[in-house]
């Protein structure tokens, strides 16, 4: 069966003075139909990046130079401006990160969820203010008839996040754009919505994109994961497989980097080096100057996605090798 | 609510005391009314019956209050120079000055405010660039010289508009207004917009900072990521929350207008209370100048309270919640 | 021993080599600009050397040559390539001189304000109490007006307070005066707000308990630091300065006939607008005008210059 989204090749270039700078660097992936795809880096890796050219909103002047991307099959990065609004929000839904900036603080939180439905779906005031109501309870906003009517500022983070959730789900998308949906949360709150967001989607049968640095989230609710590493995917392959046995030196790094319970440290492990600068990213594999496995090939020729078991991981030590 | 609003009552009421100070100091350490007010071969024991008839040897602080309470009830007494009563004088030039403030108002809001959205959503064409030089040379012209410009183009050279005066005057009750008569409005055009063009140009600029700053908001990335028409965002979110900081700006500006007014009634011999004022200064006529100042002071407290009122009612944060 | 005062090193260096050097050799206007800019302000300066006549030497002037169009007008004379006024003065030589008197009281009435309003700003922001308490009431006060009424105000008071024959002689003086309490509020702000920033750094509280003298820690150390910011005002100021003298003069409350500045030209012009001799109002216009643009641009240019976010 065709994956709901699929990216292939995803190029995203800024022009600046010095030339090019190449902020995604041929990124694929795909998404199936009712999945929760993790996408984990460091900040600066571009996973938001991806996250904004699958729903058409790169800020200029970035824009993307290469590849595709198809939604059940059709590709959705040409399509005219007003198709792709069309898109947003009926077939692919949009969390972002901080809830308290995510909604309009001059208009009740009922407007504008009532909004968005009728600008998706053919139904009356009447009707689209009972959905309102319905989502809201979904959500799991307490008294949701008299609440309707409340301004943003009367609550709290983790509320605010339950109606951006809302509004996300008010077309009842296919797929969801996670990106980072609990960074800005405390971590009580955090489990809440992650829990809440995998029982919707398990509910709508929605898939999510779940954008995110924190492996613990990924390790909890996603799938599969990819990992990406200077513009570039590095490892993706099924959650149990990567974090249990990462095969880029890269993610082998990460997960070593997380400490565990029970186990006492001196001090926290961590990659030396740092991810490098759009303008000086290494010629052959990005991670090469701080990969303790490295040899000649890693300098000269970039990886791509070779196989190992179901994941798959760029880099050479890998070839060869086979599942 | 009614907490806020005392305060800002209270404040007004300060301010407006201060300025009676002021106000009243003009008349104690400026000059001696008597000697403005009679001949030289007044005797001195006349002059003293007349300072004592206008009791003014009692004690000062008994003085203010006195004057205080003439001057509640519009009683500025007389004129050095016309030898009438400042009230009366007042009442007679404020129609003038008012239609025109107001008109000017009307004129800056109506193209200052659209030019200002226009510049925000499309920075970039060409007509946003001219937009801009013209409202750096607005920026940069002193009222005055517009005014000639005006007249050197439109009255002198085109001989299409008058260059001084109200036009036809119609009397209804106390108040003599030249909207109703053709010759009035074409009078009135002049002056105006020369009064406008400063307002015009901060307010335009002002639209298009605000602008600018909301388009680049996380909840009007939410918004596109909803799906919603780029009307609803430009219009029903990005607008709406431009305004309403720019309410309280432009509420002010216009209280300056009444100022402003006595520069552009110089220039066209406009019979308002701008000109009374400029004439005053000019003959050291203390009453009026002190009665223009009190009356000045007073408009401005009166719009800054209603912008402050507005504004309550605009921006929900501002109201006590409930939730 | 007094700290020397610091100049950041290689300023002009980075000025001439950046971004915005660069940007500047690229744009038309600027260059433009900043010529026009040049040649109106060097003009002014040496009018005594570049002006043709010189409109105040009586003995030059002749009622024969009054009211003349100019150069390349019928009835024009090139030896008064402007025109001339109703007393037979040349227009480019009044031009002239009077830019410089328009210049000089907006400089000077900038510099006024200036000293004021950085006093007041330490004061309220080093004191804090009851000091700064009513400076900042005051100047609340005064900002709720605006400024040219203020202006006409001070004016007036000092027209009223002066004797008439002495009125004319320092009406310049009066009019920095004016226009100079008139605007003190920006600065004072400005500096009590990075003074109270500065106030509470280590490297003053350690002065203050070494016991060197409040007013030397003031003036040595707040004041250099809080300079930057004054003169971003300063350049916005001086265009707004120039506006209001320009205004008052026009008002007829400003720089009197007998030392005209761009303002006062243009007033005595107007009355001969309708009369056909428009030469003597528009040329004084057009110059203040761009005057007042070139101002305006460079004070741009500058405070991009100055502004560390744009580095």
């Amino acid at each position: 069966m065709a994956p709901l989204l699929d990216v292939a090749h995803l190029t995203v270039a800024l022009p600046t003075r010095r030339g090019m700078l190449t902020a995604l660097d041929d990124v694929s992936f795909s998404i199936k139909s009712g999945e929760v795809l993790g996408v984990v880096g460091e900040s600066g890796a571009g996973k938001s990046l991806t996250a904004a050219a699958i729903i058409g909103l790169l800020e200029p002047p970035l824009k993307q130079t290469g590849g595709e991307i198809r939604l059940e099959g059709e590709r959705i990065d040409n399509l005219p401006a007003e198709a792709l609004r069309r898109i947003r929000g009926k077939r692919i839904g949009a969390i972002f990160q901080d809830p308290l900036t995510s909604l309009n603080p001059l208009y009740t939180i009922g407007r504008q969820l009532t909004e968005t439905i009728r600008t998706h779906l053919p139904v009356s005031g009447a009707e689209a203010e009972a959905r309102a109501i319905r989502l809201l309870d979904e959500v799991g906003i307490p008294a949701a008839r008299e609440r309707i009517a409340a301004y943003p500022h009367h609550f709290s983070g983790g509320m605010r996040q339950r109606v951006v959730i809302a509004l996300a789900l008010a077309a009842n998308p296919r797929l969801i754009v996670a990106d980072e949906p609990t960074t800005a949360l405390d971590v009580s709150t955090q489990a809440q919505i992650i829990s809440l967001l995998k029982r919707l989607c398990r509910d709508h049968g929605t898939a999510i994109m779940l954008v995110t640095h924190d492996m613990g989230v990924i390790a909890e609710t996603a799938d599969r994961v990819a990992v990406m590493y200077a513009g570039r995917v590095v490892e993706i392959g099924p959650v149990r497989e990567v974090v249990q046995a990462p095969r880029h030196p890269y993610t082998v790094g990460l997960m070593g980097s997380i400490p565990a319970i029970g186990h006492s440290l001196d001090r926290l492990r961590q990659i030396d080096g740092a991810m490098p600068r759009l303008d000086a990213i290494p010629s052959g594999c990005a991670f090469n100057p701080r990969c303790p496995q490295i040899f000649d090939r890693c300098r000269q020729e970039r990886p791509n996605l070779l196989p190992s078991g179901e994941t798959r991981a760029a880099c050479w030590l890998l070839e060869g090798r086979h599942g | 609510m009614p907490v806020y609003i005392a305060q800002r009552l209270a404040q007004s009421i300060i301010v407006m005391l201060i300025v009676a100070l002021v106000a009243f100091s003009l008349f104690q350490f400026v000059g001696d009314p008597i000697n403005a007010m009679v001949g030289q071969d007044t005797t001195q024991t006349d002059r003293e019956a007349l300072r004592h008839s206008l009791g003014l040897d009692a004690p000062v602080p008994v003085q203010f209050l006195r004057w205080v309470g003439r001057a509640v009830q519009g009683d500025f007494g007389l004129s050095y120079q016309l030898a009438r009563p400042v009230g009366q004088l007042i009442l007679e030039k404020m129609p003038a000055t008012l239609e025109l403030a107001l008109t000017a108002a009307l004129l800056a809001l109506a193209v200052g405010v659209p030019m200002g959205v226009y510049t925000g959503l499309r920075p970039d064409s060409w007509l946003s660039r001219i937009f801009l030089g013209f409202s750096l040379i607005g920026v940069s012209l002193p009222t005055f010289l517009i005014g000639i410009l005006l007249i050197l183009i439109f009255a002198v050279w085109l001989r299409w508009l008058p260059s001084f005066g109200r036009g036809g005057v119609v009397q209804i009750g106390r108040w003599s207004t030249g909207f109703l008569t053709l010759e009035g409005w074409r009078a009135l055009i002049l002056p105006a917009i020369t009064l406008a063009l400063y307002q015009l140009t901060l307010t335009m600029r002002l639209v298009r900072a605000e602008m600018l700053e909301v388009l680049r908001t996380d909840y009007i990335k939410f918004a596109r990521a909803r799906g919603l028409t780029d009307r609803a965002v430009n219009f029903g979110h990005a607008l709406r929350n431009t305004l309403v900081p720019v309410v309280t700006v432009v509420g002010l500006q216009l209280g300056q207008l009444i100022a402003f007014a006595i520069i552009t009634e110089t220039v066209f011999q406009w019979p308002g209370m701008g000109l009374m004022f400029i004439q005053a200064v000019g003959f050291a006529d203390i009453p009026v100048m002190s009665a223009y100042l009190v009356l000045v002071a007073f408009f401005f407290v009166v719009i800054n309270l209603t912008v402050d009122l507005l504004y309550y009612l605009i921006d929900p944060r501002l109201r006590v919640s409930h939730g | 021993m007094a700290e020397p005062m610091t100049i950041r090193p290689g300023f002009w260096r980075r000025l001439l080599d950046g971004d915005l050097a660069y940007r500047f050799r690229q744009s038309p206007v600027a260059i433009v600009s900043a010529l026009v800019a040049a040649i109106i302000i060097l003009g002014a300066v040496f009018a005594d050397f570049v002006a043709p006549h010189n409109p105040f030497d009586l003995s030059t002037v002749s009622l024969l040559d009054a009211l003349d169009p100019p150069a390349w007008m019928e009835g024009g004379n090139a030896e008064f390539p402007l025109g001339t006024d109703s007393q037979g003065r040349d227009m480019l030589s009044a031009i002239l001189f009077g830019s410089r008197i328009s210049l000089m009281v907006g400089a000077l009435a900038v510099g006024f304000a200036m000293t004021i309003g950085i006093a007041a700003g330490l004061l309220a922001g080093w004191r804090g109490g009851w000091a700064d308490a009513l400076i900042m009431r005051l100047a609340d006060v005064q900002l709720s007006f605006p400024s040219i009424l203020v202006a006409l105000l001070i004016d007036g008071i000092a027209r009223a307070l002066l004797p008439r024959e002495v009125q004319d002689q320092i009406a310049i003086w009066v009019l920095v005066v004016s226009i100079g309490l008139s605007g003190w509020v920006q600065f004072a702000r400005t500096v009590r707000g990075s003074t109270l920033v500065e106030r509470n750094k280590e490297y003053i509280q350690a002065a203050r308990i070494i016991g060197v003298h409040p007013v030397r820690i003031v003036i040595g150390h707040v004041l250099p630091n809080v300079l930057t910011p004054v003169l971003v005002i300063a350049t916005i100021y001086l265009a707004n300065a120039i506006i209001t003298e320009a205004t008052l003069s026009f008002l007829g409350v400003g720089v009197p006939v007998t030392q005209p500045s761009l303002g006062t030209l243009i007033r005595v012009g107007n009355s001969f607008l309708f009369s056909g001799e428009w030469w003597i109002t528009l040329f004084p216009s057009i110059t203040l005008a761009v005057l007042i643009l070139s101002v305006n641009l460079l004070g741009d240019w500058v405070r991009d210059a100055l502004n560390p976010r744009l580095r």
